[in-house]
């Protein structure tokens, strides 16, 4: 392989090699520092008089006499069985100390678009455990349903819950777990280590790591190893793969670092105007395939800066995503976990994935009852704020208290509290409960009369569920 | 001419080629493996090419060929219930050629070489056609499809025509002058299909959605902008027009979407029942889909792909609906492009011919008077997703400049499950002048009346509204709180509509004038018995008024609704009385 000693610059990650031989883009570049240790990179940009590298790592070292070596061919990613268990930094070497991967394929980073039409319209219910979750912003397998969240709250422990927890009823098909960290701190990278061997997911788990002081390039693949590792788990060997990406607002961070490295045109904040297709060229790599037994189920985890739903990293994820998982700071400061705000959060698949084949025939209707209620309750708060409870009507005032009820029952549950969708549709009955029943106009009279905790019990003679009292 | 250049340089999905003698939007192959591209700018000897497949691996040196035509579809039988990509490639096909996952280097023709269809011809030899003169039949689905002389063929005589069963490339037709026709014919897509004249947008492209109809009509040939900040229903609100407005046609583009959402139309669309024929609504539609993370280049193109098939159904004479899903992506593909070629931005980035572009895109929709003296028209429906919900951004402001219908989805009413969430304060119709006349001959005199009288209502309670947040609903006098109450019952009886049920899903005019009727009715007795005395908690519990919404739900619904009028009628009187 020929070795060029043609740098004429280096500008952040970015090296500019100038006379070489044709090379293609997007082809993996080696740079051999003086010292003998190679850094990996990409090219960006190729003419037959500059190519235009963009570095994993950092450019320290990277001096006018380094060597640069292009390999030939594009980032590939060697993949196999015995991923499982392992730890990869955000690079995809191991790190956990153990052999190097035997690989059985050697895949390309970049992944094909599946074709709209070989899709399979996910449809499978996944149990999380978590109220919020299963009976407002039900999951389905294939989906990808990001966490919106911001600094300081508890995404991760969320994330947690939902990998260990997830489940779909009565199946037992393989699954696995694919981890991406990127940027985040080792200790929060501990924490998720922690609790994956705690719970023996490790074995079932491949975990990709790129760390808060590893390079900040280095992320822009991260996602795209772990990612390919997914597609490999799931439709060449039939596993059901659930991925959690965390954080994307370091990956955005990385590409407009690139961007600007670049002197590119800056879009909105500064971050690149393509980043909807880059972020779609990630996410849109989950989903369910026609006649293939595995899945991607897609979890990516976004701080927002400021915690503003309009800034562009969670704008733009929202319009790819099939819904989010609005994380509030005032549940949270109101010491509620998980601190799910439902109002803001949104399963795009909800409707797909519920209803008498699914859940229960009750779930879309009393979901909408609890949403509606709560929605009017919290309204009130803030007229509460100005004119106090007194004024209120005595039917406002119920309202109000289905609200706080709604959040310390509803939303609040234990870190290892895996309540099942019966549960959690039981305990909205039970909440709704509280409110008069000509007020549940959002269900229909004979799914209230079967349901309803003050009609079952006339009915079975079983000892009614009191309402709760305020 | 030097058809074959070298590759010179290779930047993501803008290549620059050398050597090559080129026109813009000329259609070229790349590399070894023959990627397609087109032609965006040309500087000296230097060809700048926009590819339509990822780029990969592509080196300096490789060849680049120009075939000298421009992106062009292919038009003619087989176009309905196809699923095509960005550049009209049959994605059904893709699969069979390289399995799941879309890989490059890969063609296939927009319409199938073998299928054989059957061709009525309408003319005879010795009959004189011109330019789009419909020459024959065929039985397409439960549509016809017309096969017309191409609009750029002259005038002529028939010397030959036979009915039969041909392949769209075998010759049906041969003119005096030696033309020999097929039933495919190809046209570009950056070129709008001539027509004879424009006509008016005088009839409404009906919905039957009610706060489409009745508030905030389309014209048949019009243009109307969906914004929407996600999770405000767009998406529903779309399928929606798909499946109930009354165009013969639809041509649906998902044009940078989420694939799920893509696998959804392509899953459901198959099993609507067209409400009018009985069969499946897929046999008169096109869908494009060309998700997010397809190719850049080929999402700017499918909208095109879309409007130029679109356009091509309005010349055999039927009335077309284009939705496009969403011109935002499609903005931001130009932006993309744009970047990559380093031209000098606009506002926020986007290239300042954005608005030149979108206008023009939007002025290809119209009724008009055709070639063949048919009348046809495409009306646009265009989702925009702006960023943050900010309407003041380049692409919703410059297609706002242009559409003449605006309905306003807004994330807040569907976070009250207020469906459709089209906030009826913000929304716009332009064509309520040009439409006036339409609705006072097919659907009463009285129409336009009564929705200037609920929009009134509307506008009255937004401003009671402002009050009430301060002092509550209790503090207004009484003939305001009867406002209130008659603008609930405008929201929640007629504005709601539930796309879910089976009868209310679709709403005809004379049933939105009913119920509009019946409710202005309610509030004409509300106010005379308040004037009269009688107390409002006994105006506002009446019995006959609770019963009105079930009227949605009713198929047969008029006498259920002579009952409820009548009821309410004794109610008054008798309170009245009392």
């Amino acid at each position: 392989m020929k070795e060029y000693k043609t740098i004429n610059q280096i500008a952040g990650p970015l090296v500019f090699v100038e006379k070489t031989e044709p090379v293609g883009y997007g082809e993996l570049v080696n740079i051999i520092l003086s010292d003998g240790s190679i850094k990996r990179g990409q090219v960006l940009d190729t003419s037959d008089e500059l190519v235009v590298v963009q570095v994993f790592e950092t450019t320290a070292g990277i001096g006018r006499d380094s060597g640069i070596r292009f390999t030939g061919e594009t980032i590939k990613m060697p993949v196999g069985k015995g991923m499982l268990g392992r730890i990869l930094s955000g690079g995809g070497k191991p790190i956990d100390g153990g052999p190097e991967i035997v690989p059985e394929k050697r895949l390309d980073i970049t992944g094909a678009a599946i074709n709209p039409y070989a899709r399979h319209s996910p449809e499978e219910f996944i149990q999380t455990g978590i109220s919020t979750i299963d009976g407002m912003n039900t999951l389905v397998r294939g989906q990808k349903l990001p966490i919106f969240s911001g600094a300081g709250l508890p995404h991760n422990d969320i994330a947690l819950q939902i990998a260990r927890q997830a489940k779909v009823l009565g199946s037992k098909e393989p699954f696995a777990v694919v981890f991406a960290a990127m940027g985040i701190t080792k200790e929060e990278a501990n924490h998720f280590m922690a609790d994956f061997e705690r719970t023996g997911a490790l074995e079932r788990a491949v975990v990709f790591l790129n760390l808060a002081d590893d390079p900040a390039v280095e992320r822009i693949i991260t996602p795209r190893l772990a990612l390919t590792t997914a597609e490999y788990l799931a439709f060449e060997l039939s596993m059901h793969v659930l991925v959690i990406l965390t954080d994307m607002t370091n990956y955005c961070e990385a590409l407009r670092q690139i961007g600007a490295a670049r002197e590119e045109v800056p879009g909105r904040r500064g971050y690149p105007g393509y980043m909807y297709t880059d972020l779609a060229s990630i996410y849109e790599r989950a989903g369910l395939i026609h006649g293939v037994k595995g899945s991607i189920t897609q979890f990516p985890i976004l701080t927002m800066p400021g915690d503003d739903i309009t800034h562009p990293i969670p704008d733009l994820s929202g319009y790819i995503t099939e819904g989010q998982l609005v994380i509030s700071r005032e549940l949270h400061r109101k010491g509620i976990y998980p601190p799910i705000n439902v109002l803001p959060s949104l399963s795009r698949l909800m409707n797909l994935g519920i209803g008498a084949a699914h859940t229960r025939e009750d779930h879309k209707k009393v979901s909408d009852q609890c949403y509606a209620a709560y929605a009017e309750g919290n309204d009130l708060r803030g007229l509460v704020a100005i004119v106090g409870k007194e004024a209120l009507s005595e039917r406002d005032r119920l309202f109000l208290e289905f609200a706080d009820q709604f959040e310390d029952r509803f939303v609040r549950q234990g870190p290892n509290e895996d309540r099942s969708i019966v549960q959690t549709l039981d305990l909205s009955w039970e909440l709704l409960s509280m409110l008069p029943v000509e007020q549940l106009v959002r269900i229909d009279r004979p799914l209230i009369e079967k349901y309803h905790p003050k009609f079952r019990g006339e009915k079975k003679g079983a000892p009614a569920q009191a309402a709760p009292q305020g | 001419m030097r058809n074959q250049g070298i590759l010179k340089r290779i930047a993501g999905p803008v290549v620059t080629a050398v050597g090559m003698d080129a026109h813009m939007y000329d259609v070229v192959k790349v590399g070894k493996e023959e990627l397609m591209g087109e032609v965006i700018k040309i500087q000296e000897d230097m060809t700048i090419i926009q590819v339509y497949e990822d780029t990969s691996g592509i080196r300096p040196g490789e060849p680049v060929v120009n075939t000298g035509l421009p992106l062009s579809v292919e038009l003619g039988p087989g176009l309905l219930k196809s699923i095509y990509d960005g550049i009209q490639r049959p994605l059904a096909v893709l699969i069979t050629k390289q399995g799941n996952f879309i890989s490059r280097g890969v063609s296939a023709p927009g319409l199938d070489r073998t299928k054989k269809w059957e061709f009525k011809p309408v003319v005879k030899a010795g009959d004189r056609v011109g330019p789009g003169s419909i020459l024959g039949e065929v039985q397409e689905t439960n549509i016809v499809h017309r096969i017309m002389v191409p609009p750029k063929v002259k005038g002529s005589v028939v010397k030959s025509i036979k009915p039969g069963s041909f392949t769209v490339e075998e010759v049906v037709c041969v003119l005096e002058d030696g033309t020999q026709i097929t039933m495919m014919q190809k046209w570009p897509v950056r070129v709008s299909r001539p027509v004879k004249e424009k006509l008016n947008p005088d009839i409404p492209l009906l919905t039957g959605q009610r706060i489409l109809d009745g508030l905030f009509p389309i014209a048949k040939g019009g243009t109307a902008a969906i914004p929407g900040p996600f999770g405000s229903g767009k998406t529903v609100t779309q399928q929606q027009l798909a499946k109930w407005s009354d165009s013969e046609i639809v041509v649906y583009v998902g044009c940078g979407e989420r694939g799920n959402e893509m696998t959804e139309v392509l899953t459901e669309f198959p099993k609507l029942v067209d409400p009018k024929s009985g069969k499946p609504l897929m046999e008169r539609t096109v869908l494009i889909a060309n998700t997010s993370n397809m190719p850049v280049a080929a999402r700017e193109a499918s909208v095109y792909t879309a409007i130029t098939i679109a356009e091509y159904f309005r010349d055999m004479g039927y009335d077309v609906s284009l939705m496009a899903d969403s011109t935002s992506r499609w903005a931001e593909a130009m932006r993309e492009i744009s970047s990559r070629l380093e031209e000098m931005p606009g506002e926020e980035g986007y290239p300042a011919y954005l608005a030149a572009r979108l206008s023009e895109f939007y002025e290809r929709a119209g009724r008009v008077l055709n070639l063949n003296g048919k009348n046809g028209s495409v009306s646009v429906i265009g989702a925009v997703s702006p960023p943050g919900g900010d309407f003041s951004e380049p692409v919703t402001q410059n297609t706002l400049r242009i559409v003449k219908v605006f309905w306003a989805l807004d994330a807040k009413l569907s976070q009250r499950r207020h469906f459709p969430a089209i906030n009826w304060l913000n929304s716009y119709s332009l064509y309520l002048d040009a439409l006036q006349g339409w609705y006072d001959r097919e659907v009463s005199p009285e129409w336009n009346k009564v929705r200037a009288w609920a929009m009134e209502i509307l506008e009255k309670e937004a401003e009671l509204q402002e009050i009430v947040q301060l002092v509550g609903s209790d503090a207004l006098p009484e003939e305001q709180q009867i406002t209130i109450e008659v603008a609930r019952m405008v929201r929640e009886i007629f504005l709601q509509q539930n796309a879910y049920d089976p009868v209310d899903t679709y709403c005809d005019m004379t049933k939105q004038f009913a119920m509009l009727t019946a409710i202005r009715k309610y509030s004409e007795y509300a106010y005379a018995a308040q004037a009269a005395g009688v107390l409002l908690p006994q105006i506002i519990a009446v019995k006959s008024k609770g019963e009105l919404p079930q009227i949605k739900f009713i198929k047969d619904y008029k006498p259920a609704l002579e009952k409820i009028m009548a009821s309410m009628d004794a109610e008054f009187s008798a309170m009245r009385a009392g």
